[in-house]
């Protein structure tokens, strides 16, 4: 069991960050073995932003390796060293936690593949999200937890998705914490809440075309899906419609671009969503008390039904 | 072991269709009896009035606290209870055995009042998954939308959504009645053993899968029948009982229900109840 929360603030922005940490505390008792966030700030739209991890925390629980400190300062000086091989420049670094960074970074590309695989290539390094707007930052315990670690209640922005993990398939660590970034695409991002059972057959057929999987958590599968879709020239809807028939299983979950925010119930809809939708905002969570976090007072909500696929746009 | 009789029709229940097996064996005929009430006690219960009301704010309570004290006002004889900003709480108003009026002001979350038996519910918002589960006796009335597991595995009693419900609506259904005033989901009456569904709107794929017996009324549209549902013929009887029981659930009331379609078991699976163990593990 896990819990997913989104929003989207349409025509204006907000505290995403705050009122995420809202959603998913409300949240935590579906999970708080990790908690993440997907956050789209407000930003000039000039220079990328990354958000790596040089390493795993290793806290209590984590099913991670301990290491040295001093091995995350070796691979941020190798991955220092790849980027200006690349010709990309750090215009601004900030490294909240000893195996936590984030990068602004000039780099003229559209195709971020083969930078993404150089900055990968390094053992133990992990491209959490690359984008112009996206942030993922995600990391053990609970929503609060981690929005205080990373100091993200004053992030304002135009929408967000977010996960509470209960791991059942995989690792207590980093790497298996959703939300997932949509590798190579900028600004995509996927969380979910249920089981994939044709994650091997679909993962073997997606690697074999050149996508990578950093975790072996069943819920990157739907990451990697959306975005070889995208590849192929299918739109943000298109790639979730596809995905009702391409994925087995018991699933709901969000995916979000740099301008609009999905989501898609599987044909069972054995997995709970509540969604509230008005002119100017758009809430979902696995259960209504996450968005009567942000909106307490009496409201219309609804469950989408079974195999239902809904985009909407800042 | 019960006996199983299909062509006798023994009583009123029955003959309405809600439902069409007659079991003769040795518990069967235990039935509880009405004019024994009296010496029927149920542990929990109180003498409550109707007349007298009060409010409950349980904005800054937990579930158990805010359900802990809805028995502590009927202890006192309160029978109308106003529930002021329930905000979504799960589990409120659970295992409520008693005669009351209960109002509440807003949304409930999940499994809102389950395992009740009597109660008179009007829930002035939405509700989350597994509303009224394993509901025995009273009403509950959802002036809004509802998630899945709606009404699963019910006794008895009237469950009324007016807006949309999710999937598998009364799952495991064994009595009683769930009318819904717009669409609901796949697997709608999934498994359903008694009772009988209303929905006025469409519904998804798979209805009525492995229903053993009951009965569902649809208004739109059927995604897709489930295994062992079957069309059966919509009676003068039906429609008279249809046209009541909207009636006295204050929705649809002009709806026209010569137009339903009625939905029963195939009875395929009526025979899997005959075997003895060994025999069942080669049937399945």
């Amino acid at each position: 069991m896990c819990g997913i929360a989104g929003l989207i603030h349409r025509g204006k922005s907000s505290n995403v960050g705050s009122e995420l940490q809202g959603m998913l505390q409300a949240l935590k008792h579906r999970g708080e073995d990790s908690t993440g966030y997907a956050l789209y700030g407000d930003t000039d739209g000039k220079n990328f932003i990354m958000r790596f991890k040089v390493g795993e925390n290793v806290g209590e629980g984590s099913s991670s390796v301990m290491e040295d400190i001093s091995v995350y300062d070796e691979r941020k000086k190798i991955v220092d060293q790849h980027l200006a091989e690349m010709g990309a420049k750090i215009v601004k670094e900030e490294r909240t936690l000893p195996y936590s960074l984030r990068y602004e970074i000039d780099y003229d590309t559209k195709d971020l593949l083969e930078f993404s695989q150089k900055i990968e290539s390094i053992p133990g390094v992990e491209i959490l999200s690359m984008g112009k707007s996206l942030e993922v930052i995600k990391d053990l315990g609970n929503a609060k937890m981690v929005c205080d670690k990373y100091d993200l209640d004053k992030l304002v922005g135009t929408h967000a998705i977010g996960h509470a993990r209960m791991a059942t398939e995989s690792g207590v660590d980093i790497k298996s914490a959703h939300p997932f970034w949509g590798y190579p695409f900028s600004d995509v991002s996927v969380v979910h809440n249920g089981q994939l059972t044709n994650y091997w057959n679909n993962r073997r057929a997606l690697e074999n075309k050149g996508m990578r999987f950093m975790s072996e958590c069943d819920s990157e599968l739907i990451a990697v899906y959306i975005a070889q879709k995208m590849r192929e020239g299918a739109t943000l809807e298109e790639g979730m419609k596809e995905s009702l028939a391409g994925l087995d299983g018991v699933f709901t979950y969000f995916v979000a671009t740099k301008d609009s925010l999905g989501m898609a119930k599987d044909t069972m809809a054995a997995k709970p969503l509540v969604l509230y939708e008005s002119d100017d905002l758009v809430a979902m969570g696995s259960e209504e008390i996450a968005i009567r976090s942000i909106l307490p007072q009496e409201i219309d909500t609804y469950d989408p039904f079974d195999g239902e696929v809904k985009v909407w746009q800042i | 072991m019960a006996n199983l009789k299909t062509s006798e029709k023994k009583s009123k229940s029955q003959s309405m269709g809600m439902h069409t097996e007659v079991l003769t064996g040795r518990t069967q005929q235990k039935f509880f009896n009405p004019d024994e009430a009296e010496n029927f006690y149920y542990f929990g219960t109180y003498d409550v009035d109707f007349n007298k009301r009060t409010e409950l704010d349980v904005k800054n309570m937990t579930a158990p606290e805010a359900n802990k004290e809805i028995d502590n006002l009927m202890s006192q004889g309160y029978g109308t209870i106003v529930i002021k900003n329930p905000q979504g709480k799960h589990s409120l108003g659970v295992g409520i055995l008693n005669k009351l009026n209960l109002i509440f002001e807003g949304s409930l979350g999940y499994f809102g009042m389950g395992s009740c038996d009597g109660p008179i519910v009007r829930i002035n918002g939405r509700v989350g998954w597994s509303c009224a589960e394993n509901l025995m006796a009273g009403k509950v009335v959802i002036e809004k939308n509802a998630g899945s597991c709606f009404g699963a595995a019910i006794r008895g009693g009237d469950l009324i959504c007016k807006g949309s419900v999710g999937a598998r609506t009364g799952i495991d259904m064994k009595g009683g009645t769930i009318i819904v005033g717009g669409d609901a989901g796949a697997f709608t009456g999934f498994m359903m053993q008694r009772g009988r569904i209303i929905i006025l709107g469409d519904v998804g794929i798979n209805l009525g899968d492995s229903m053993y017996d009951g009965t569902i009324f649809i208004g739109g549209e059927i995604g897709s029948y489930g295994s062992d549902a079957v069309d059966a013929e919509l009676t003068p009887g039906d429609q008279d009982w249809l046209k009541r029981k909207l009636k006295v659930a204050e929705i649809g009331e002009n709806f026209d229900v010569s137009k339903m379609k009625k939905i029963v078991a195939g009875k395929k699976l009526w025979n899997y109840d005959n075997l003895e163990p060994t025999e069942k593990k080669g049937a399945i």
